[in-house]
């Protein structure tokens, strides 16, 4: 087999039982990165050095018979909104286009402390705004499955780089759908855990109530097994919980009898027909599989958008108010006064995305607008949070489509930005709630080019475990090529 | 209540943005149809619900509070490293306090 399709727990059994070296599985990476990223443009940086180095520690491991941690030699793509110590780390704006962290996040530490190789930092959306990567301040990236389509985003380039086997498994970050929606549009696993599962620490800030940093693999074995990785308790990150991790992989059982699954109805409108079609056919198989189908009602969901647009944008207008050319990141030429630098910096290295999010965070947080907005945005979060606490005292896990539609065209959304954020509409309530949730490939569409559709599970806060047995029970019985 | 271009102006000004003319004349509609948008929450009674700022745990599950002791941090020459303008030991910015 391709060392490049290998699934994380084979790379490390492999490289255990000296069937392969980790210096050999780092070179065919390598060398698919050369041969395909031209064209797909998922890696803004390569770390080789960093990664030569690793491997050969894991070599030298291997070599002397000592037992080998859970991501030994294990190729990993990090997006580039978080950050690698001493690796350019930009979050894909060009007011960052000369970082270099002076520390790793804490998700990369643990990653390299199982023996992960670190290959390279991916593109995405600059600050992590925007559901296609096209905000990239420095170029989009291109859909595997069809180069005239977007990947998908915010982590447009982790998800492609898996999809495309540049990297056996991915760090992306979600905030309102930004790994789970480009994991759909790009046919792979990707998975964000309860807000607080996975420190946040290293992870540039984009809207802190809603951030989580989270894997996206190509099977649900290895999102579990790197999620057991890089989740737990972090001192860095007062916000990550003291939540004991359990051995996600080990918990993957492929019996899921007697699960009871809710259909929420408010997200079977506004589907593309195909999209539907494939999600009523997973729905069927996991009623093949035993699991108790039965309608539930989110109410709220219609209003989950606004409320997310008016959060997000409020937290980032915040967050982003350090790019001010001071401590680090760009500065501008020319200026007439501290302000002047200021306005100048920020005009100059900020997007037009990143600029639209940061007025509209501005204005309703500003006197006079607070309460209209902001804190009508906060009620309406306890309503959407309440829909899923409800829920989820009928069902275990509840199962819905990922993105209203498979991937579009590069451009294609590009005129109205509002557009865009109405395709977020299926992701943004799991993030304001706080509840885990995961993407798996459940099959493509019919018509030429045949796009992946993704297929979203929901479960309740710090119930990882119960979701990904139904993901790994579904990729078992076949769901991901469904047809 | 539509959005004018002096809430833009103003706005842009509280977020230290400088704007060009032709980027308020782009954003000035963008936005104005993204604020008539969320006017939709106004169709929710949220009379007696609690706003929610973040998710949170019982306190038992989220031990926040550490002790406090120094331990080691950056030093100073790795939090100057990416400073655009720096001399040893801070930060170098245009003057602060304006002269007459």
């Amino acid at each position: 087999m391709e060392l490049t399709s290998l699934t994380a727990a084979q790379i490390r059994d492999d490289i255990a039982a000296r069937k392969v070296s980790a210096q050999e599985i780092l070179s065919a990476h390598l060398t698919a990165i050369e041969q395909k990223d031209p064209e797909v443009k998922s890696y803004l940086a390569l770390c080789p050095d960093r990664a030569l180095e690793q491997a050969r520690r894991i070599d030298r491991l291997a070599a002397q018979g000592k037992l080998l941690p859970p991501l030994a030699g294990v190729p990993v793509a990090i997006k580039d909104a978080i950050l690698t110590r001493g690796v350019r780390t930009t979050c894909a704006s060009r007011i960052l286009e000369n970082y270099v962290p002076p520390y790793d996040s804490t998700a990369v530490a643990r990653l390299e402390a199982a023996g992960a190789v670190v290959l390279g930092k991916t593109n995405c959306d600059e600050f992590a705004m925007g559901s296609s990567t096209e905000n990239s301040g420095f170029f989009p990236t291109r859909n595997p499955h069809d180069p005239s389509r977007v990947p998908g985003g915010s982590s447009g380039g982790s998800a492609a780089a898996v999809a495309a086997n540049m990297a056996t498994v991915s760090l992306g970050s979600d905030t309102g759908g930004s790994i789970r929606q480009p994991a759909a549009l790009c046919g792979v696993v990707g998975m964000m855990g309860t807000y607080g599962r996975v420190s946040r620490y290293g992870l540039v800030a984009f809207a802190s109530s809603l951030d989580h940093i989270g894997p996206l693999a190509r099977t649900v074995g290895d999102t579990a097994r790197v999620l057991s990785v890089i989740a737990g308790r972090d001192p860095m990150d007062s916000t990550s919980a003291g939540v004991p991790v359990p051995d996600y992989e080990a918990a993957l059982d492929s019996n899921i009898q007697g699960m009871k699954v809710g259909i929420p109805n408010e997200y079977f409108a506004d589907l593309s027909p195909e999209t539907g079609d494939n999600i009523q056919k997973g729905i069927r198989l996991l009623e093949k599989l035993g699991c108790a189908i039965q309608p539930v009602s989110l109410p709220h969901t219609s209003y989950a958008t606004a409320c997310y647009y008016i959060i997000a944008t409020a937290e980032a207008s915040s967050n982003l108010a350090r790019y001010d050319g001071v401590r680090y990141g760009c500065r501008a030429a020319e200026f007439e006064s501290l302000r002047d630098m200021y306005k100048k910096t920020r005009d100059g290295g900020f997007g037009a995305e990143v600029k639209r999010r940061i007025m509209l965070g501005t204005y309703v947080l500003s006197s006079g607008y607070y309460d209209a907005y902001y804190v009508k945005g906060q009620k309406v979060r306890t309503l959407i949070t309440r829909d899923f606490l409800e829920a989820f005292d009928e069902v275990d896990v509840i199962v819905a489509p990922t993105s209203p539609l498979p991937a579009f065209k590069l451009g294609e959304k590009l005129d109205d930005p509002l557009q865009m954020y109405l395709a977020d509409i299926f992701t943004v309530t799991a993030s304001l709630a706080g509840i885990p949730g995961i993407s798996v490939p459940c099959g493509k569409t019919r018509s030429e080019p045949r796009l992946p559709v993704g297929m979203q599970i929901l479960a309740n806060h710090f119930d990882e475990a119960r979701m990904l047995q139904v993901a790994h029970a579904f990729e078992a019985a076949g769901g991901f090529e469904i047809d | 209540m539509a959005l004018t271009e002096k809430d833009v102006r103003y706005v842009a000004e509280l977020a230290h943005l400088h704007l060009t003319d032709e980027e308020v004349n782009q954003f000035l509609p963008q936005l104005d149809s993204i604020l008539q948008y969320v006017q939709k929450l106004n169709e929710l009674d949220t009379t007696g619900i609690e706003p929610m700022a973040q998710v949170t745990y019982p306190a038992g599950s989220n031990p926040a509070i550490r002790e406090d002791r120094v331990a080691p941090s950056l030093s100073q020459e790795e939090a100057l490293q990416n400073a655009p303008e720096s001399a040893p030991g801070y930060f170098r910015v245009p003057r602060v306090i304006e002269r007459e």
